[in-house]
């Protein structure tokens, strides 16, 4: 599948917003510190920057309202419908947070909930395709809600730190969730190797019974809509590479940052730096595992395009 | 709204493409494409049309197969190797994936004849629709911003200004070969549903669980090309009157 950046983008931003959002919403940082206060901006403008990316993929994105219709069949209805109902707590909990300095448990847990159920219509939109085998999986739903929390962990952490906090719970929290998606992370990315496709160009061209199928002729010698939306190939090679970047980036380096931490103890400004890198190698591991996400998400229509 | 109509719908209009007769020719392509281009919805846009990477959006595309028999290897090499060609558009499935998908409502199938259509004027350009089809049977148009998709030619099939025998899909209507047929499946006694009966038409990757309405006739069993071979023959056993007396004066010299 190709990998639209707009995507890439949304799903990582609005996935850390979300996860953040969630930690703040279980009320685990002093509300009247200043880190606080911007910590709910941070995670409204980063949820916020995500859906406006989404839009940019869009064919006609000033219909764009017309998505919140259809929320009794389709999953991308369900998590645009989600999203805007989850900025209600959320815009109650920061206004309570940055103007009056205080936590209340009802939006605060009420947004949390909300939170992660976006997510997890997020993840379905990818999931509930049969057309992909890769993704048609509940660990894809899992993966997206584990990254999401591990994110959120992470930035609540430092966030925490910055207003001088002990954040030992929270860093603790970040790394098994670390460890936890990555772990999930990788169970997904074997059953992908691992898969026999449903559908076969056998199956695709009902040609089976007699033989072996395999393209002769494209219908056009140029590419096309299908072939540069679903024929997005990326070398193996590359994508072992990539793997290994994502891992050390999203889940190593951040984890052996939160041991350091953890054994460490409290340093100040030094320790709310180093959450900071673990936070943005985390982000930047994040970005490259939804890249290969969607490149390396073969769709059965490349049955019919010998792909 | 893009619930699926309860099933089944009391017509089921759809195609049956014989892959037997199918000659691979395009102008099922062409003509799809010149009436859709000026027909239902936006035009069929295409990009960089007289530059060297030209692309645009196609309802109707021809595929053509290499099919291989068990020990064969190279077409002309194996006695049964052969070329199949495969015009693939919109099956308008029962289940249709493309239609549950839709966050606006766009997607629809229709509950009296099961066609499945877009609505432009709501299409928002998302592309999921494209995804969740197994088939490629959606295609974006990249200047309106809208998802196309074959209408079974509905502006032609209900058009009772065109002549009674044009009332039938471009694709249909212009095939050379005879090889695409359009019809009521729901309708075991319909031309179409007979044909299918007779010849064991099937459906594409059933196991995408999609129900397609249209349905293809698998190519008839072919003599293998050995069976062809005989003048080119070493052995004359076989050979009767001239060539017979021929052989025989050739041998004496």
């Amino acid at each position: 599948m190709h990998p639209a950046p707009s995507i890439i983008a949304f799903t990582t931003l609005s996935g850390l917003g979300y996860g953040l959002a969630a930690m703040l919403g279980l009320g685990l940082l002093d509300p009247a510190a200043a880190a606080t206060k911007i910590a709910h901006v941070s995670a409204l403008a980063l949820i916020l920057a995500g859906l406006l990316s989404s839009t940019a993929h869009l064919g006609n994105p000033q219909r764009a309202w017309r998505a919140l219709s259809q929320w009794r069949s389709s999953w991308l209805s369900r998590e645009g419908v989600m999203a805007i109902a989850t900025f209600v707590p959320l815009v109650a909990s920061a206004w309570l947070s940055v103007f009056e300095g205080r936590y209340l448990a009802l939006p605060g847990l009420l947004g949390a909930v909300l939170c992660l159920g976006t997510v997890y219509c997020t993840s379905m939109i990818y999931a509930s395709l049969k057309s992909v085998d890769a993704w048609h999986t509940p660990l894809t739903s899992l993966c997206y809600l584990l990254f999401s929390l591990a994110g959120g962990l992470l930035a609540a952490g430092f966030f925490a730190l910055c207003a001088g906090a002990a954040a030992r719970g929270l860093l603790f929290a970040a790394l098994v969730a670390l460890a936890a998606a990555w772990a999930v992370k990788n169970a997904w990315r074997q059953r992908m190797s691992a898969l026999v496709p449903l559908s076969s160009p056998e199956s695709a061209t009902g040609l089976g019974p007699v033989g072996s199928v395999r393209l002769f002729e494209r219908p056009h010698m140029t590419e096309n809509y299908l072939t540069r939306e679903m024929g997005f190939r990326v070398g193996r090679k590359h994508a072992a590479k990539l793997w290994k970047i994502a891992l050390v980036a999203g889940g190593i380096l951040p984890g052996l940052i939160l041991l350091v931490l953890l054994v460490a103890g409290q340093g100040g400004a030094l320790a709310g730096l180093a959450a900071f890198v673990a936070l943005a190698c985390h982000v930047a591991g994040v970005l490259a595992e939804r890249w290969l996400f969607f490149a390396e998400a073969r769709h059965a229509v490349m049955n019919y395009y010998g792909g | 709204m893009t619930s699926l109509p309860s099933l089944p719908t009391p017509k089921k209009l759809g195609l049956v493409i014989d892959l037997d007769t199918c000659v691979g020719c395009h102008a099922c392509v062409v003509n799809c494409k010149e009436w859709n281009t000026g027909g239902y919805g936006a035009a069929l846009s295409d990009q960089d049309p007289y530059g060297a990477d030209v692309s645009g959006a196609w309802l109707n595309r021809v595929h053509s197969f290499e099919v291989v028999p068990q020990g064969g290897e190279i077409v002309g090499e194996a006695g049964e190797a052969r070329i199949v060609h495969f015009p693939k558009s919109c099956l308008h499935c029962e289940k249709a994936p493309c239609v549950t998908v839709c966050p606006t409502g766009a997607s629809y199938k229709r509950a009296d004849d099961g066609i499945v259509l877009v609505d432009e004027d709501m299409c928002i350009g998302c592309g999921l629709c494209a995804w969740a089809c197994p088939y490629g049977a959606r295609e974006m148009d990249l200047a309106a911003g809208v998802m196309k998709k074959c209408t079974l030619c509905i502006d032609r099939i209900y058009n009772e200004t065109l002549d009674e025998a044009d009332r039938q899909p471009a694709c249909v209507r212009t095939c050379p070969a005879n090889a695409r047929h359009f019809g009521d499946l729901g309708d075991p006694a319909s031309a179409v549903s007979k044909l299918v009966a007779e010849r064991g038409g099937i459906d594409l990757m059933p196991e995408q669980g999609t129900r397609p309405v249209n349905k293809y006739l698998p190519p008839r069993a072919r003599k293998p090309l050995a069976a062809s071979a005989g003048l080119l023959a070493e052995d004359t056993s076989g050979a009767t009157g001239l060539f017979a007396w021929l052989d025989r004066m050739l041998d004496r010299i």
